[in-house]
């Protein structure tokens, strides 16, 4: 069996990897421009909409984005799923970019963001009312230990190939970390849970201000089921992508037993949802056909497709799979938008379209992280060789291995 | 293979009914009163004669500088509502024969939402129940102006280190024993100053002695879960610009479902040991996969 991740290789500076660059240097160029003239001028921002897409999208929709990790980690170490493990590496690594660079949005988007340093240090100044304070503290431990998690695949390099100083450190914080990674990876599932709730609380307090389709107390459960499946969905994704970008085996057998949580689990999050809004008496607001009541029904429709493609298609095929996973993502993705832009009323008078400078630094902070996931993959062992190869597996785990069920009908898919 | 999947369904479906049974287990929150301390304003749409001395006066106790881009290019300080450069506000309705002046400025609620959501409390209630802001705890995330439900909170969009502007009830003033600058300046005695009960008696009184005069409310007295500044009006109160009516207070749904979650942050530390008893349990597994 062989999951060992190894690195990608081949060349980095190919053409498409300028354009990235390129793109990623505008967004670079126009974040020090803002800092210049200030949010009034480089963004849509208004006193009526303070929060725009740097917080909506880069945030909100981007951090559940980066939450392959989390998921992965939930299945393979607390539901005991080995076989999903060389799903692992690569979804750790898009979590610490996706959550790093949503920190440096935040950073951009912050009035005053030399006080940043205050939010984890000002321990007596902690308004623990506040939800932002929880989301805040979270992400900013959620990022060092994501990068930690993903450190071995550092030190396993250099360990071998480093410069003298740098092999000799790894060499020596590789099996500590090794050793510790139990309770970093119990804290990286910990943060996530809370912070990712969080973020629906943090919109919580928006009350009336936020129309009544999406104001409701389940707002944390909402937002922690919608990050799984986006999750997952991203998972899905990212296997996909690579198998394809760089001509590796994609996990088949597996990616069926994910895309079927995620879709099982959209109709949960329609159940749960409908029934909140039936018990509080705000349902009559879905069969107002408004802007709210279509963008609701159109949220619901993507929530419950998956189910429907799935059932539909007996027999999955990677294409399928693919299709699933993006209707999940984007169905996570414009529920949150949504409870933070759309559904968001300030009152008349008040509109918000993202500005020109607004959007490219957002297209440029995505563009910098695909670049630096490309550079890690092809450098670095993030990316496991192949599907464990079905015979070489214990016994006892292919007696019990449901993913293998599905392995029997990708056989062919497979080699 | 089947009972694999059944147990996997089953664990998933105990951690999910762990996490929602949390929040509706939570006690439901007490409601805030004012602090026995509390001072307030109470302005009368029917005394108002628009004049805006108040508007003047409050920025110079404020030392705030003209808003000059809106009406006479330049001319006048002519801000068209609460703004970065304008704490307080004169505002007129007008439809057909009928119309109201509308003073505007940091409604001090009882239990303020902006106050709920400052991470480092640079928004704070504090003495007479004024709420007051601190620019050096403020990061200027500007939660505080998305949550509040008067839109009081402003943004100095046009600066490279902004700040929050919102009336402070001229607290410095307060603090030598003078009332705020509108308060003081207003002619028609149209807003006033006073102790926070004095002030809802008072308005009810009006009330009572005026039949017909008023919409029989004192908006502000539940709305919101009680404001600090209260107001009379001769017609309704949402075209005066207050689009809400509920008496429930806007921290009050989100911190009673966080509390429930986070009390004692107990269940966030038995999460974390049930995690990594778990994982203790499993490493092996996933061990001999790696």
């Amino acid at each position: 069996m062989q999951t060992h991740a190894q690195p990608i290789g081949g060349p980095l500076f190919t053409r498409a990897y300028f354009v990235l660059l390129s793109i990623a240097a505008i967004g670079m160029a126009l974040i020090l421009w803002r800092f210049w003239v200030g949010l009034g001028v480089s963004t849509g921002l208004s006193d009526g909409y303070p929060l725009g897409i740097w917080i909506a999208l880069d945030v909100v929709t981007g951090t559940a984005l980066a939450c392959g990790g989390y998921a992965v980690a939930l299945v393979v170490y607390i539901f005991n799923k080995g076989q999903f493990h060389p799903l692992i590496r690569p979804a750790i690594l898009t979590s610490a970019l996706g959550y790093t660079i949503a920190g440096a949005s935040v950073a951009v988007d912050l009035g005053r963001p030399w006080n940043m340093w205050k939010i984890p240090t000002y321990v007596w100044a902690w308004n623990l009312n506040s939800s932002l304070l929880e989301v805040a503290l979270c992400i900013m431990a959620y990022v060092f230990v994501l990068w930690i998690e993903l450190s071995p695949a550092f030190m396993e390099k250099f360990s071998v190939d480093g410069p003298p100083l740098l092999q000799k450190w790894s060499k020596r914080l590789l099996p500590i970390v090794n050793k510790a990674l139990i309770w970093i990876i119990a804290l990286g599932m910990l943060l996530p849970t809370m912070h990712q709730s969080s973020l629906g609380s943090l919109m919580m307090l928006a009350g009336p201000k936020l129309h009544p389709l999406w104001l409701t107390g389940w707002l944390p459960l909402l937002f922690l089921m919608s990050c799984l499946a986006m999750g997952y969905a991203i998972v899905v994704f990212e296997s996909v992508f690579s198998s394809r970008a760089f001509g590796r085996n994609p996990e088949v057998p597996m990616l069926i037993n994910l895309q079927k949580i995620a879709a099982w689990g959209g109709l949960v999050f329609v159940a749960v949802r409908v029934a909140d809004l039936a018990y509080s008496g705000n349902l009559h607001y879905a069969m107002t056909l408004d802007l709210y009541g279509t963008m609701f029904w159109i949220e619901t429709v993507l929530w419950l497709l998956p189910l429907v493609m799935m059932l539909a298609s007996p027999r999955p095929n990677l294409g399928s799979l693919f299709r699933g996973a993006m209707v999940v993502a984007l169905a996570g993705a414009l529920y949150r938008f949504d409870t933070y832009l759309v559904a968001f009323q300030p009152g008349p008078g008040w509109h918000y379209f993202p500005s020109v400078p607004e959007m490219f630094i957002t297209i440029g902070l995505v563009a910098l992280e695909l670049a630096i996931y490309v550079a890690v993959v092809k450098r670095f062992p993030i990316i496991a060789g192949m599907t464990p190869a079905q015979p070489a597996r214990p016994a006892a785990l292919v007696a019990q291995g449901s993913a293998n069920s599905g392995a029997r009908t990708f056989h062919l898919a497979d080699s | 293979m089947n009972t694999d999947r059944r147990a996997f369904f089953k664990n998933i479906a105990a951690a999910a009914a762990t996490l929602t049974v949390l929040p509706t287990a939570a006690l439901a929150r007490e409601k805030k009163t004012a602090p026995s301390d509390a001072v307030g304003m109470l302005y009368d749409t029917t005394k108002c004669i628009g004049c805006k001395a108040c508007v003047v006066a409050c920025k110079e106790a404020n030392h705030m500088p003209a808003d000059t881009d809106g009406y006479g290019h330049g001319l006048y300080d002519s801000p068209d509502s609460l703004n970065q450069y304008t704490k307080n506000i004169i505002q007129l309705y007008k439809d057909g024969n009928e119309q109201s002046f509308a003073k505007k400025q940091c409604m001090h609620c009882i239990d303020p939402a902006c106050v709920g959501a400052c991470m480092l409390g640079a928004l704070q209630k504090g003495k007479f129940g004024v709420v007051s802001y601190d620019v050096s705890k403020c990061v200027g995330c500007r939660y505080c102006e998305t949550v509040c439900p008067f839109n009081v909170p402003k943004f100095e969009w046009a600066k490279a280190a902004p700040k929050i502007v919102k009336c402070e009830f001229c607290k410095e003033r307060l603090a030598e024993g003078k009332q705020p600058a509108c308060t003081e300046v207003c002619p028609r005695k149209a807003v006033i100053f006073g102790k926070y009960t004095d002030l809802l008696d008072e308005a009810h009184l009006r009330l009572e002695n005026n039949p017909g005069k008023y919409v029989n409310k004192v908006y502000g007295e539940r709305e919101l879960g009680g404001t600090q500044v209260l107001y009379l009006s001769h017609i309704d109160f949402e075209k005066i610009g207050f689009r809400f009516k509920q008496d429930e207070s806007v921290p009050h749904l989100q911190q009673t479902v966080s509390h429930g979650i986070y009390k004692g942050f107990v269940g966030p530390i038995a999460l974390y040991g049930l995690l990594g008893a778990v994982l203790f349990r499993n490493r092996g597994n996933s061990e001999k996969e790696s």
